[in-house]
This record gives structure tokens, sequence and C-alpha cells, in this order.
């Protein structure tokens, strides 16, 4: 269980935009009749993504009443999932991932970079710079290790140098290109693949 | 080595393409309708001659657990629920799954739906992959369009609608218990079992829970016969399966390979080796981090299945193998990982919740060589008294990859952190005083 903070300043109002109110719509049929509750982590995402990235207070309560569950129900999804920003996080939201796969290959020296580029703690100045950074726990790429995501993308095989000039890319608001930075092909291996040769460069 | 022609998942590296044309060249799709027309009975029959285990972890039979869904359907609906929230360090299988084969997941949602009544199906996917549900949904918009799932699927008659609900971001909810909770918009806290979901799942309904590579190798495993899959393999350990090969080697990788092949042969043949030459190799987590690591002696022959894991104390888990090499400090390594459990518990029983930041606390201090010597002792004390007192088996998960520490690599920390206890060197200070050793020194005085 993560310790959360919930940001300090909070706007008074929240509400759908036209175009979510649609998406909601259609996401509570996905579930049975009566189970309307099961919709609350898809709107919790849709508020999340309207609102840059973070969820305030005021949305939970109208997600709540949209769903007709208690205010607590939508409070408690939303503090126990860490994938739910409770506080303003930058355009670009940058998360490293540096659990053991990760960090053998490096991925403190990412951080690192973070450090010196953007902040010296996570998750800080998001105002005044137009992204943010965190660590986080596995992000499933770990034959790609060191990776980190920023926003929806994962930027795999990173090193040092190349980790610079993403940041800096950032830093001047360019999004910088997804993938494997180390030019392979998706999860093969990237000397001597020994499998599935017939189909390679079919 | 298995010949490329009894590999499943030919695209595993996107050599062919995704999309259902593509799929159908390889051979998805071909007779659905004539697999599902022999019947539900000779399906599950098929699946349990196969020999079949679940590849989420716990390797229990596939076609034992459809077997426990009821044979009628009551008063309530069945479902089937996909489990894709592929959180365990060391994996990233499913990933290639649904990004390269969604077809295959997507056939074998039908016919494991067809087989255990289901008309729903959910599934979960854990939020990160947010690239990989847009390509998942493309492939069920594209299978919905040719008809191949919806009111009539591929033509047997049978209803079947396919959502992906997607986590966001908590480990516990893999656990099949937990991830029910999220889908009814709960926090991911796991049941307690029984009833098991086979019989009360979601929404108190009968629910089948699989991984999505055990679905995924269902429809190959029906048109190849049951006898091509048993004869892959060792007895009870059959079939292929995709083994991610990641940390201290020099070309990691997903490779999907037999069961029971050699853990050398897969390192140096298919990931390139350990950096530095197999002997600068320190230690092999064999399969997701919650599995106990092994040693190097072990790694020279063991090989990879469910069974001979478990007699050398480990477990085959989700096929994750993590190489630690020489240049690692081991104790940091597992400090890391016992700090991944801690942030995920997720708080429900306290054994789990205290002693998982208990033990990574222990083990920080340990790898500073800031840890007084009977705290070696304490560890194996703690991992003991959350092992089996929890609801899940998040408990075992945080607690094993310490044992396996322990196991293996005692005389590291004894050497490193070589304190007297607190207590010896300030006897009279009483708010020091640690029960744990006055017992101890009360023993050792009476004998």
């Amino acid at each position: 269980m993560s310790l959360k903070k919930v940001s300090k300043e909070q706007p008074d109002k929240f509400e759908f935009s036209e175009e979510n109110l649609s998406l909601a719509k259609k996401i509570v049929l996905n579930y049975p009749t009566g189970k309307k509750k099961s919709a609350v982590m898809a709107l919790l995402y849709l508020a999340q993504k309207q609102n840059n990235n973070w969820i305030p207070l005021a949305a939970m309560k109208y997600i709540a009443k949209y769903l007709d569950i208690s205010y607590i129900n939508v409070y408690e999804v939303a503090t126990f999932y860490s994938m739910y920003n409770l506080s303003p996080v930058g355009k670009y939201f940058i998360q490293i991932c540096t659990t053991t796969p990760c960090m053998i290959r490096g991925a403190y020296k990412l951080v690192d970079v973070c450090k010196k580029n953007i902040s010296e703690k996570e998750n800080e100045s998001p105002d005044k710079k137009n992204c943010s950074w965190t660590e986080v726990e596995c992000l499933g790429a770990c034959i790609s290790a060191p990776m980190a995501q920023i926003n929806e993308d994962y930027y795999e095989d990173l090193n040092v140098k190349q980790f610079e000039s993403i940041i800096k890319d950032i830093l001047k608001d360019i999004k910088p290109k997804p993938g494997s930075y180390r030019g392979r092909v998706n999860s093969e291996p990237e000397k001597n693949r020994q499998t599935l040769l017939e189909n390679k460069n079919a | 080595m298995l010949e490329d022609k009894d590999r499943i998942f030919k695209n595993l590296y996107n050599d062919l393409g995704a999309d259902i044309d593509s799929a159908k060249n390889r051979g998805d799709w071909s007779n659905t309708k004539e697999i599902c027309s022999k019947g539900r009975d000779w399906i599950i029959e098929e699946v349990k001659k196969s020999e079949l285990r679940g590849r989420g972890g716990a390797g229990f039979p596939t076609g034992l657990k459809w077997s426990f869904a009821p044979k009628k359907v009551g008063s309530k609906p069945h479902y089937l629920v996909i489990n894709a929230d592929e959180s365990e360090p060391g994996t990233c299988k499913d990933r290639d799954i649904l990004r390269f084969e969604p077809h295959k997941l997507i056939e074998g949602c039908l016919i494991a739906s067809y087989a255990v009544n289901a008309h729903k199906c959910y599934i979960y996917l854990r939020g990160e992959y947010y690239n990989e549900g847009l390509k998942l949904q493309k492939a069920i918009d594209e299978a919905y369009k040719a008809n191949l799932i919806g009111k009539n699927s591929s033509g047997t008659g049978w209803e079947l609608d396919i959502y992906i609900h997607y986590g966001a971001g908590a480990y516990i909810c893999g656990e099949e218990t937990a991830l029910l909770e999220s889908i009814e918009g709960n926090k991911g806290q796991p049941r307690l079992k029984p009833p098991f979901p086979a019989i009360v799942g979601l929404y108190g309904c009968p629910t089948i829970i699989n991984n999505v590579e055990t679905i995924a190798v269902v429809p190959t495993i029906l048109r190849k016969g049951s006898k091509w899959f048993a004869s892959l393999g060792k007895p009870k350990n059959t079939g292929t399966k995709i083994f991610c090969i990641s940390g201290n080697v020099n070309s990691p990788c997903n490779v999907e390979e037999e069961m029971g092949i050699k853990l050398k042969d897969l390192i140096e043949k298919h990931a390139g080796g350990v950096v530095g030459g197999w002997d600068n190799l320190q230690a092999v987590i064999p399969g997701g981090s919650s599995m106990p690591m092994l040693s190097k002696e072990i790694s020279e022959n063991i090989t990879m299945d469910f069974d001979s894991l478990v007699e050398n104390n480990s477990g085959l888990g989700t096929a994750g193998i993590i190489v630690i090499n020489k240049d690692q400090d081991i104790i940091k390594c597992m400090a890391r990982i016992a700090r991944f459990y801690k942030h995920e518990s997720c708080g429900q029983c306290t054994p789990c919740r205290e002693g998982s930041g208990w033990m990574w606390r222990i083990l920080e201090r340990m790898a500073k060589g800031e840890a007084s010597k009977d705290e070696v002792n304490m560890l194996s004390d703690v991992t003991k008294q959350i092992e089996g007192h929890t609801i899940c088996a998040f408990g075992e998960g945080s607690a094993w990859p310490v044992q396996g520490l322990l196991r293996h690599f005692k005389k590291e920390i004894i050497e490193r952190n070589n304190f007297d206890p607190l207590v010896k060197n300030n006897k009279n200070i009483p708010y020091l005083i640690d029960q744990h050793i006055l017992e101890e020194d009360i023993k050792n005085v009476k004998s």
C-alpha cells in the first residue's frame, strides 16, 4: 500500500465534458445491469485525462453521484491504485521502473538524470516545468531494461546519454520517439536469434 | 531445442503482423466451429489430456479448473475472466501475446467461454499496458466485424461478448479474487477461499479465471491434438512455455521453448550468455521475483519445469528468469524486491502489511552493513511468521525471495553485518531490550 498525497489546492467544480459523458455511458453498458459500480475505475481514468492527468476530489464526488455510489467508495479506489494521480503532475509524466531487473541494468542512473535535469525529489515542480518524474514498481518490460514510461508510451533499452537527450527534448516540449533505443525489434534477442528464423524478414 | 514447427506463438517477435488476415494465415480461426461442435465435454477432456498447467504462476491443471464450473447454468450467469495483470518483476510474456498474437487469445476466449458456459468475458489488463490495450481492442473489433465473436460467434450459435477492464497499477490485482474485487469496483483486496471463484466469483456468479498464455495456447492444442502437446516437455510438465530472460545477460529476450529445457541452455543459447561469462554468475531467480533464487551450482543442471524447481526449493512461477551476475550486490537486489512487496501489499492482513516493511528495512540495513548478528535469524523468523499466515499467496511471494537469499547467501550477510546485538551493548537501558534475545540469553544461562 503506497502513501498518496492529496493535493491541497482543489478546484471547486468538476464535470465531464460532453465527449466523456457519452464515453462514460458506453462504459457503464459493459457491465451487467445493477453493477454500475464496476465502471468506477474507467471513469476515474476519464476524469484524470480530462483534468491534466490528475484527479481532484470534486471529480470523485461527481463520479460517485454519476454511478449512484458513496463518495468514500470512489475515494478508496482512487487512493488504493497507484496510477491515479491525486496531485498535479507534469504534462510529460515520467515514470522510471527501478525494480530489481531494471535496477541491475542501471535504472538508478536514469533516476540521477531526472534528479539533475528536472527536480531533486520526485513529484516536484510540475508548475515550473512541463514535466515531473517518479520512481515506480515493475512496468512489465523487464527484457527491455532499463526503461521508462512517459505518459502512455514505453521507452526501452535506454542508456544515460539517450535518456538525457529524451529529457532535453521533453523540456523543449518535443515528444521523443517511443520504443527501443538500441534499435532492436520487439522482444527478440539482439544477437544470434535462434528461433522462428523462417519468419524473419518474411 | 524445440523445432519451429512446434512453436505455438509464431508471431512472438511480430515478423508477420498481428492483424486478423495475418492471424488467419497462421491458422487462427480456421476451424473454430468444428472444434466447438465436438462439445464441451470433449474440449475439457482434451485439455485435461494435454496436461496443460496454468501459466500464471501456480501451475494448476487447466482442464481440472474448467471442470469445476457447474455443468448447467442455474439462475446465475457464468463468467470467464482473463488475467492480463502481468506485474511480476521479471515477467513480460503476456505483453507480447497481447501485442502480436491477440487473435490466439480471443479465439481461446471463445473456446473457453463455450466450454464453461460463459456469455461474457472480461480481460483484466494492467493499466500501464495502454498501447497494448489499444491493439487488443482493435483485434476484438476485427473479430466482432468478421462475426467471429458476438451474437453468433464463428457460426457456433454461441453468444459471446469480450470487454477489456483496465487495472490501475496494483500488483495484488493479479491474485484472482483481488482481480474480481477490482472488476466489481472495489479496492483490490483478496477474498477468503473457499468458496472458490468457480462457484462464487464475479458478482457472486460462477467464474473461471485464467492467465493470458494459458488461454492463448488452448486453440492450438485442440487443433493439433492433446497428444502432440503432451509429447512435448516432461510428464506432468507438458508443452511449451514463453520464457523471459532478463537481467545480466548479453541479449535479454522472450523465447518460446519446451518445458523442461535446461536453464543453462536458455541463458547461453537464447540470451547470449551471462555478462562476463558463466563463471561470473551469482544467482538466478527462475520464476519472477516471488520465487526463491537458485545458486550457481543448482543453475548449472536444473531443468525449467514446475516439479524439478519445486524439488530445489523454488518454483517455475511465471518463468520470468532474472539473471544476477557477480557485479551486483545480491543483498541490495533482494532489498529492492522486498521494497517492491512492501509497496504492493494490499494492507489487509497484518503479517504481510507489517512484515513486508520489516523485511525491507532489515535488508536495507544489511546491504549497508548496519545490521547486528542476531538479525539474520530474526529475519528468517519474520519470513516464517508471514508465510502461510495471510489470506492470499502474497505472503509467500514476499517471504520466499528473502528465504532464498538466506538459504544461499547467509555467509555473505554475516560477513558484512558483524555487530553485536544492541542489547548486549546496552544491557542497562530498558527500552532497548529485545525480548527475542533476552529469551535466548536466559536459555544459554540455564544450559
